[in-house]
């Protein structure tokens, strides 16, 4: 299932490149749904630990992730680049500085909008939400 | 209002280093910090540390994280999720904790909030998939999840090439290592280990565009002209999916503004710092700041600036007199005069060098392409030839940094009481080829050759910090400093210890003609 | 009074260039040519651009754009940065929930 939403969300040339990437210098071993993108194992830091394995929502479908470790980690590894479109001139904002402070990856999660996902940890059945502007997309309204 | 002897604001290196320092002495010391997790930007340095044994050379930053945690556990109240909106007058620290805020006052304050890092704008900028090179770190190293798949590095300082070979060892494809300065700003050693994986650099050139609707899907670079002018038509393409931006640090010196401390805008120190006597102290009487708030510089000294305003603090309020303060302070003075030495010391910068401090003239290539050539490594006391397996350092820049003297067992390696000379082979001690100084060198430029080992044959060992590391009998290709195959390569041997602390050793045999230029091994059909 | 704020000085009319359009303030989405017209239809300070543009007065509070903006008012000023006046440091200097700064604790 992972693999069918890793593909449906990623442009055609991204993908060219992910099958045919020159070496430059290793490979870090993944297992799993989240093939490319996860660390498992790494040269200098070892067996990479997470915490249980959790089920949220992203925008209604079903993604999984790791209790604990930020929510824009889990959505970087399933493949989600996109986490907000702009008030003013709706473009697409994704992570800039992974620390809590451009406030760039903002998105509504469980119904709270402006929640910093690269440092707020992830939990069981959250539902997280793509943000326009300042909320949550409302039902009915078209797509920009 | 709970009262603290000192408050630190900011537990990274700096500020957990002065934690240390004060409680030792006896004060009530509360550290707040913003962030889930302690140590600031520290654990997320898997890279060995340069400097002298006293500075923690060739411990790897996270290493040097957990050692300084656990000097101040149960001895000083590290506050997390807590962080400092404000100082006002009478040292009263307000913090954010949980639902709601908290007043405490304190009789000293030492800010330690470091730095964050700069952005360069360009069309494109602000689609996913640009983000600082600071969050690709926290990304891989903190949260173990691959940034991108392939990045374009923008920034030669020590951050950029640092990243960048931290990238590789996620597994990510760094495309290209981009720099609007016409050289190489960082370390000689941290480029070279990345050109010989191949990664090509663009000194003079800059990011134009980033493309992509949704997200980032290609980068535009182009060169610039002398006034980093972008000049039309030299446009060059690089497929990939993320931009990091290593572009320098700026000081978030703002809480001590508020505090009232005077402040200038200091271009050498990366931006508005205050305005800070030797030891941290500023114009507001018991408000101190050290580590990178007073001046961009590093991890090894901002964790002396932090100890150095912790001892200041404790003799502020008397809780030393000052005679122990001076006892302490000088040889921490003297620790940190040590790291500010050599070619990339803050009075250095800006200056164009020629030549080292023995004389030995620099090479240019390093700076243009990252790496040295073969018939440079030969002007360099550590590049030497013998019989039998020696080793070859390929350390050609005044650094403070002298761990290779240190862990070889046979004293084959000196450096001196001046840890920026370049390190000399001894060519009458015996090299037993342990691997010890390949794997302790933090550059990574230490190889031992052995340049006949068989008829026609050399074999040269190199340091390999990546995954799957290859097996003996393995066969593939060499490859020069700049990344190129130059020849047919077997892996004879393969060496890991705890001792080399995750730098495995990796020998091979090459032709002999090949052995001061073969530097990497790319596995077949790797 | 600073050099850099001489408002007796001519900075010369407002030229547009290639990249006005490209966004500075990515929390308010203020472009490079809104920042450049403003200095010169009179704003000389960071904090009068600030108000005007709101740049700086976004979620992030200027954490990204200050230095970008800064540069850009000195530029077309032709100052150097640390010559403008910095923006003041104010509490929260995190966002924070009104209700979080209205809720006490002891």
């Amino acid at each position: 299932m992972f693999g069918r939403l890793l593909l449906c969300r990623l442009p055609k040339h991204y993908m060219k490149s992910l099958i045919g990437t020159a070496y430059s210098g290793s490979h870090a071993q993944f297992t799993g749904g989240q093939k490319m993108k996860r660390i498992t194992e790494h040269p200098i830091l070892g067996k990479i630990e997470k915490g249980r394995k959790v089920n949220f929502t992203f925008d209604g479908r079903e993604f999984a992730g790791y209790e604990g470790e930020p929510i824009a980690a889990a959505l970087k590894a399933n493949g989600v680049a996109v986490h907000r479109y702009t008030a003013k001139l709706h473009k697409p904002r994704g992570i800039f500085c992974a620390i809590g402070r451009c406030t760039d990856c903002v998105m509504v999660i469980d119904g709270k909008p402006n929640i910093r996902t690269c440092i707020t940890p992830l939990r069981e059945g959250m539902n997280v939400q793509t943000q326009y502007g300042t909320g949550a997309k409302k039902e009915g309204a078209a797509e920009r | 209002m709970k009262r603290y002897d000192l408050i630190i604001v900011g537990a990274g290196p700096a500020g957990l280093s002065a934690a240390a320092e004060a409680s030792k002495r006896g004060m009530s010391v509360a550290v707040f910090d913003e962030n889930a997790k302690p140590g600031g930007q520290l654990f997320k340095q898997i890279h060995k540390f340069f400097g002298s044994k006293k500075h923690k050379a060739k411990m790897r930053g996270y290493r040097i994280g957990e050692q300084l945690l656990s000097e101040v556990k149960g001895i000083a109240d590290v506050e997390l999720n807590s962080p400092v909106i404000g100082i006002y007058p009478g040292r009263e620290v307000v913090v954010r904790q949980g639902d709601g805020i908290v007043h405490y006052c304190a009789d000293s304050i030492i800010v330690a909030t470091g730095a964050s890092e700069n952005a360069v704008p360009f069309e494109g900028w602000t689609l996913p998939g640009v983000m600082g090179a600071g969050a690709a770190q926290t990304m891989m190293n903190l949260h173990g999840v691959k940034p991108g798949e392939n990045i374009l590095m923008l920034g030669s300082g020590n951050v950029g090439l640092v990243v960048a070979f931290q990238l590789l060892q996620a597994g990510c494809n760094v495309k290209a290592l981009v720099d609007a300065a016409p050289r190489i700003g960082g370390y000689g050693v941290h480029a070279a280990k990345i050109a010989r994986c191949g990664v090509p650099f663009y000194l003079s050139h800059t990011v134009a565009k980033a493309e992509g609707t949704s997200c980032v899907t290609g980068a535009v670079i182009k060169r610039v002209d002398e006034h980093f002018r972008p000049i039309a038509g030299t446009e060059k393409h690089f497929d990939v999916d993320t931009i990091c931006l290593a572009v320098g640090l700026s000081p978030m010196s703002q809480l001590l503004m508020m505090a009232g401390c005077d402040m200038e805008d200091n271009p050498k120190r990366g931006g508005q710092v205050p305005v800070c006597g030797e030891y941290g102290e500023t114009s507001a009487p018991g408000i101190f700041a050290a580590g990178d708030v007073s001046g961009i510089e590093e991890a090894s000294s901002a964790m002396i600036e932090g100890r150095m305003a912790g001892i200041c603090a404790a003799a502020y309020l008397g809780f030393c007199t000052e005679s122990e303060k001076w006892t302490a302070l000088c040889p921490l003075k003297d620790d940190l005069n040590d790291l500010r030495q050599g070619m990339f010391a803050p009075k250095s910068h800006g200056k164009s060098l020629e030549t080292t401090d023995e004389g030995i003239l620099l090479s240019g290539t390093l700076l243009k392409k990252g790496h040295i050539t073969s018939e440079e490594a030969e002007r360099f006391p550590g590049v030497v030839h013998e019989a039998g397996v020696h080793p070859v350092i390929e350390c050609t820049q005044n650094i403070p940094c002298n761990p290779c003297q240190d862990v070889c067992p046979k004293h084959c390696i000196r450096v001196g009481s001046n840890i920026t000379a370049l390190p000399e082979v001894d060519k009458s001690a015996n090299c037993i080829g342990c691997g010890m100084c390949v794997a302790s060198c933090p550059g990574q430029a230490i190889f031992l050759l052995n340049e006949n080992c068989a008829p026609g044959f050399a074999t040269v060992t190199l340091p390999y910090e990546f995954l799957p590391l290859p097996q003996k009998g393995r066969k593939g290709k060499a490859l020069d400093r700049a990344g190129k195959p130059v020849c047919s390569a077997e892996v004879v041997g393969v060496k890991a210890s705890p001792a080399f602390d995750h730098t495995a050793i990796l020998t091979i045999k090459v032709p002999s003609e090949m052995a001061m230029d073969a530097r990497f091994f790319k596995e077949e059909g790797a | 009074m600073i050099r850099a704020n001489d408002r007796s000085a001519d900075i010369g009319p407002f030229i547009a260039a290639d990249d006005d359009d490209v966004i500075i303030c990515r929390c308010e989405e203020v472009t490079k040519g809104e920042i450049r017209k403003a200095v010169h239809s009179g704003m000389y300070t960071l904090a009068e651009v600030r108000r005007y543009l709101r740049c700086g007065m976004g979620l992030c509070q200027g954490q990204t754009c200050g230095r970008l903006v800064k540069g850009i008012i000195a530029h077309e000023l032709g100052a150097k940065p640390s010559q403008l006046e910095p923006a003041t440091g104010r509490a929260p200097m995190r966002p924070t929930e009104m209700r979080i700064l209205g809720s006490e604790k002891r």
